[in-house]
């Protein structure tokens, strides 16, 4: 009985801790968006609208009131999913957010598939052969990977792979000639191109996709060696190995059954928050290889200034960077042994 | 008082141990010189270099690398090679402007909330955890966007947004210090809150704190030459890294010079900045130092 109600007692203390991030990050998004220097109104009733006009489009927007009520009226807003319009296009934010979104999701899954494939083995590697050349060369290779600029080793790897080796695809989703061939429905490429049983689009799209997932998975295989490493030594020097070791199982079933089955739960959060700074490189990696996502639409609205846009990319960074420490912390909850 | 007096050398002795001990390894030591060399071009600019880094010659543009000029020439004709060691400059300006702003800041939050605890720990916290709930790139973008594409403000938002993780350290450092014996004979004294977090805790967080910075210097480093690759950070002409990336871009092809170096001397020294604080974490942690 009482432990269901610190338990009920810790969930309730997580949603007003959740509530209260949340509550932050639109105060700082607001303060944010009232200190740009683009002028809102200006952007939308165009250079040569008269005084009146202004003054009207002033007063709607709500610019005159004092700047408590303006976020009342922006929390307001963003509850009920009103997340204002953009300047450019006209259209809500929201809607040309999510329609860029599953470019980006599918470039950072497949980064993050490569990343975790790649960083895992390393990191076991690393912490089996710890002191050993293994462990020197795991260590300088995912430092390279995390001191890289990734902007500029993806216009290296362009330069090599794309324009003097012909191996991948360009810039872009696909190659332009097959542009608009597809029939958008989940917006993931892969995925309609396949429906659609397009497989030339499909492999195109793959030619396109494997340079940037993979530079962004390389960045961030450097977090998941170091973090497999550290958890991995944790269990090596435990007792219970030695054990093991004495009741004749090899020493790659202890290493793999009873080490690495340990830390599965401690990697799947690793990899959870990972996944979240994947979005960082991705805003990089989108502007040299000219791929039509997230990262491309929020750097194209802030150097246009468009208020809303840059607004609502920043709170939706900050509301998934928060929705995956919840999951990796939920996952963890549910499956690790100890918290039971 | 005697103390003091006493106290003077110990700083220099003990540095001269870090950094013998950091030269001993090949991994820190490259670390170290690599550092050396960036401020060394940075104060020797004008020696080193015999091209105006600014100057255009427009009959000489986007020579490859020979001919008297080391790296090549860029779009404009100006000397690439010049244009790198004069961004040593802008570089280290960065550098030392965002530590200055972090360390401080995130020593002072730290502290106080890990001292005082209770209400004045839980407001800190949940600041410091808005904060870090950005990957830092997006939210000194935000910040850019809010006070405008310069690299002061480039600096600023870099620093707005650096020293969450700082606080967090100094926070659970001084958590581990608050109830020992030599804090509370100080605060029987009569000693001020004040004086106790400068004079007694402060000093037990450093080393930490400094590990830290370090190794948080390689993401300054490569969040600034993103912003100013994004056009966001330093304005050309200034010869900074990442602007100089980004207006090679489209040279990029046929003129591959144009972003090659100014990219490897950004990987060289975050690179650095990372092999450092490693080897730093080893040097300044004593249950390392007993185990080599």
């Amino acid at each position: 009985m009482s432990d269901r109600r610190t338990r009920l007692r810790g969930i309730l203390g997580q949603i007003t801790t959740i509530a209260v991030t949340l509550l932050g990050l639109l105060l700082l998004t607001f303060i944010i968006g009232r200190m740009m220097p683009a002028d809102p109104v200006r952007a939308m009733v165009g250079e040569d609208a008269t005084r009146e006009t202004y003054e009207q489009v002033f007063r709607q927007l709500g610019l005159d009131r004092p700047l408590w009520e303006q976020f009342l009226r922006y929390l307001g807003d963003v509850l009920t999913g009103n997340f204002g319009n953009s300047i450019r296009t006209g259209k809500p934010v929201i809607d040309d957010i999510l329609h860029v979104m599953p470019a980006t999701m599918e470039l950072a899954t497949f980064a993050i598939l490569i990343g975790a494939g790649l960083g895992i083995p390393l990191g076991v590697v690393a912490a089996v052969n710890k002191d050993r050349w293994p462990d020197h060369l795991v260590r300088v290779f995912s430092l390279f990977g995390h001191s890289m600029p990734i902007f500029w080793t993806g216009m290296i790897a362009l330069i090599v792979f794309y324009a003097a080796l012909g191996w991948v695809g360009g810039s872009g989703r696909m190659s332009q000639f097959y542009i608009g061939m597809v029939p958008t429905r989940t917006g993931f490429l892969l995925i309609d191109s396949a429906i659609a049983g397009q497989w030339d689009v499909f492999w195109s799209a793959v030619n396109h996709l494997i340079l940037p997932a993979s530079l962004l998975g390389y960045s961030s295989s450097a977090y998941i060696t170091r973090m497999t490493r550290s958890f991995m030594l944790d269990q090596l020097g435990q007792e219970y190995m030695t054990t093991a070791r004495v009741k004749g199982l090899s020493k790659g079933q202890t290493i793999w059954r009873h080490a690495f089955g340990n830390i599965r739960v401690q990697l799947v959060t690793i990899v959870a928050l990972a996944y979240g700074s994947l979005l960082e490189g991705a805003v990089l990696i989108e502007t040299v290889f000219a791929w039509p996502g997230f990262g491309q639409y929020l750097t194209n609205n802030l150097i246009i200034g468009d208020m809303n846009a840059v607004m609502t990319c920043v709170l939706i960074v900050g509301v998934i960077f928060i929705w995956l420490n919840l999951l990796s912390d939920i996952l963890y909850r549910l499956f690790d042994p100890r918290t039971k | 008082m005697k103390a003091h007096t006493l106290s003077l050398p110990t700083p220099f002795l003990a540095a001269r141990n870090i950094v013998t001990f950091l030269l001993r390894q090949p991994t820190s030591a490259f670390g170290l010189i690599v550092l050396a060399i960036l401020i060394l071009a940075a104060l020797f600019a004008p020696l080193i270099t015999v091209h105006d880094p600014y100057v255009q010659n427009l009959n000489n543009v986007l020579q490859p690398p020979g001919n008297g000029h080391l790296f090549g020439t860029d779009e404009l004709g100006r000397d690439i090679y010049s244009r790198l060691i004069w961004g040593a400059r802008i570089t280290l300006t960065i550098i030392f402007l965002v530590t200055i702003v972090v360390g401080p800041l995130g020593m002072i939050v730290g502290t106080v909330a890990g001292y005082f605890g209770g209400k004045v720990d839980t407001v800190m916290m949940r600041v410091t955890d808005i904060f870090l709930s950005f990957p830092s790139l997006i939210l000194s973008l935000a910040f850019v966007a809010a006070l405008g594409p310069s690299l002061n403000n480039a600096i600023i938002a870099i620093g707005l947004t650096a020293w969450p993780p700082i606080a967090r350290l100094a926070r659970a450092e001084t958590m581990t210090f608050r109830n020992a014996d030599y804090i509370a004979a100080a605060r029987l004294q009569g000693a001020s809150s004040l004086r106790i977090i400068v004079k007694s805790i402060m000093p037990m967080c450093l080393p930490s704190v400094v590990i830290r910075l370090t190794l948080n210097m390689a993401t300054v480093i490569l969040t600034a030459a993103g912003l100013g690759f994004l056009g966001l950070g330093a304005q050309p002409p200034l010869p900074e890294w990442g602007a100089m990336i980004a207006t090679g871009r489209r040279y990029m092809i046929d003129s591959w010079w144009l972003v090659t170096f100014p990219g490897l001397s950004i990987l060289c020294v975050s690179l650095a900045f990372n092999l450092l604080g490693d080897g730093l974490r080893d040097a300044l942690d004593p249950k390392q130092m007993n185990r080599r």
